[in-house]
């Protein structure tokens, strides 16, 4: 019974102390141009370093899209251009934004989970404290702030890329001609579901970096713990992103 | 001059420190021994305002540091500078910009001005020439040097040292004691240093405190050591046969 009621306790405890540290991270910087600098470290580590997981699991995704859809209509009355405008529907409005942010919440959260819980328990955040930097604000702002700018822009690729994918994956076989599928991805277009995609691209980033930034910045104890904290970070994270996902596809497509 | 006045401090119902009130000097080593588990790094922890006691009151000078907004503890961390046990150098980082991190951060100092003020330090510590290297192409003695350069170089009014000597071998621990106590003297700092090591009680002890389960239980310098008939202070200091037949050899001189 007591783990039961523990559980909103708990949830309650976690979620006000999440509050307060966005608060502290978002205060005004001690100086720009350090918080500058490392936002443009943090774009470089978030956004080059992830663009080839972000291409293969893009171009993999469309390519599957597509066959699976030529599966599923093969026989039916539905002309075979609809695969096209299924796979950039599917690409724009859930893949791209949604699988591209749950892979970038094991990749990217987990180490920023890691390398800010590391700085912890390695008493980089203490000495920084003494120092007089609000390190809240110096170790989470610039991840938050450059993740919001680099992650839509990986939603693009890979929404390209997915698109690309699907052409591969249904012309290159000979399932359908180049003219088909071009056809199919000018069809219908809802410019709306492109909106869409950014919205869903932007809470998924500020979600997968402010949990994970949350769980190593408040990490105890040793390694056990700090990879706990690195895989407390995708989890929670990944659940967030879900969450957020039905929340504004509810909210934007009713 | 930095006053603790009648601290307690409490994890949950445990009391980890009882009602320690004592003042640090200017311009003198000030030392805090005791065994392990004594409560002196909770001390030296609420001295800088890492954690915040249950009751009391730290002064620094006539600032009541306790009851500072968050900014104004920033403001007064200005004038602090702390070497950490295991130095708590940024790994990612080289010595020289170890050093210049402060001076990123709070001043608009020039970058000749910077290199300038960096040299400096590490001449003093004897560190020419180490600019360039990362914390892990220099010893543990260098990285602790390479930690003072670091506390001192915004000129600090208060310095803290939380087991300066820990890991060190006895002469570089020597080394280190020297050069913490030339600081202290020549800047007029005040001066915090967490030791259990023997040697820096005998050598640079100005003023000592002997923290025994929480309770502050002598204080005096290092001069008053050898005569105090302390029982808990002999036992600390004085712990091994061989280091009580030294005692027994240098009183029976007198």
């Amino acid at each position: 019974m007591d783990f039961i009621l523990n559980v909103p306790r708990r949830l309650l405890f976690h979620f006000g102390r999440y509050l307060l540290l966005m608060k502290t991270a978002f205060g005004r910087p001690e100086k720009w141009s350090m918080y500058w600098k490392e936002i443009m470290r943090q774009m470089d580590d978030i956004g080059i370093g992830s663009i080839v997981i972000v291409v293969l699991i893009s171009i993999f995704m469309g390519a599957v899209a597509a066959i699976q859809f030529i599966y599923q209509l093969d026989g039916q009355l539905i002309p075979k251009y609809y695969i096209g405008y299924i796979v950039r529907d599917l690409a724009i409005i859930e893949s791209a934004p949604t699988i591209t942010c749950l892979v970038l919440a094991g990749k990217v959260g987990s180490n920023m989970a890691a390398e800010i819980g590391g700085m912890r328990q390695k008493e980089h955040i203490d000495a920084m404290e003494i120092m007089g930097v609000n390190t809240a604000g110096y170790l989470i702002m610039p991840k938050v702030v450059a993740a919001l700018v680099v992650i839509p822009m990986l939603v693009v690729i890979s929404a390209f890329v997915a698109i690309l994918g699907g052409y591969i994956a249904s012309v290159g076989t000979g399932e359908l001609t180049g003219a088909e599928y071009t056809r199919g991805l000018r069809s219908f277009f809802l410019p709306n579901n492109v909106n869409m995609m950014f919205v869903k691209s932007i809470v998924f980033a500020f979600i997968l970096t402010t949990v994970s930034c949350y769980k190593g910045y408040f990490v105890k104890g040793g390694s056990v713990e700090l990879g706990e904290a690195s895989t407390q970070a995708v989890v929670f994270s990944n659940i967030l992103i879900l969450l957020a996902d039905y929340i504004i596809a509810a909210m934007l497509t009713g | 001059m930095i006053r603790a006045e009648n601290i307690v401090k409490s994890f949950d119902d445990t009391e980890v420190l009882k009602d320690i009130s004592i003042t640090f000097k200017p311009g003198k080593t000030n030392l805090i021994i005791g065994r392990s588990g004594a409560g002196k790094t909770v001390f030296l922890k609420l001295l800088v305002g890492l954690l915040q006691p249950t009751n009391g009151k730290i002064w620094y000078d006539d600032v009541d540091f306790t009851s500072l907004e968050k900014k104004d503890v920033r403001q007064i961390r200005m004038d602090v500078g702390m070497l950490f046990q295991g130095s708590a150098l940024f790994d990612s980082l080289t010595t020289e910009e170890n050093i210049r991190f402060p001076l990123d951060m709070f001043t608009e100092m020039t970058t000749k001005e910077k290199r300038i003020q960096v040299d400096k330090v590490l001449e003093r510590v004897n560190l020419e020439g180490s600019n360039d290297k990362y914390p892990s192409e220099i010893s543990g003695g260098m990285q602790k040097r390479v930690g003072i350069a670091r506390a001192i170089v915004l000129n600090p009014k208060y310095l803290f040292c939380d087991e300066p000597n820990s890991g060190l071998d006895p002469k570089t621990a020597l080394l280190i004691d020297e050069l913490i106590r030339d600081i202290t003297y020549e800047n007029n700092i005040t001066t915090v240093i967490n030791t259990h090591d023997m040697n820096s009680v005998m050598g640079i002890g100005d003023n000592i405190a002997l923290l025994h389960l929480g309770k502050l239980v002598w204080t005096g310098n290092k001069a008053e050591v050898l005569e105090s008939d302390n029982e808990l202070l002999q036992g600390f200091i004085f712990a091994s046969p061989f280091l009580q037949r030294l005692r027994d050899a240098a009183l029976s001189k007198r």
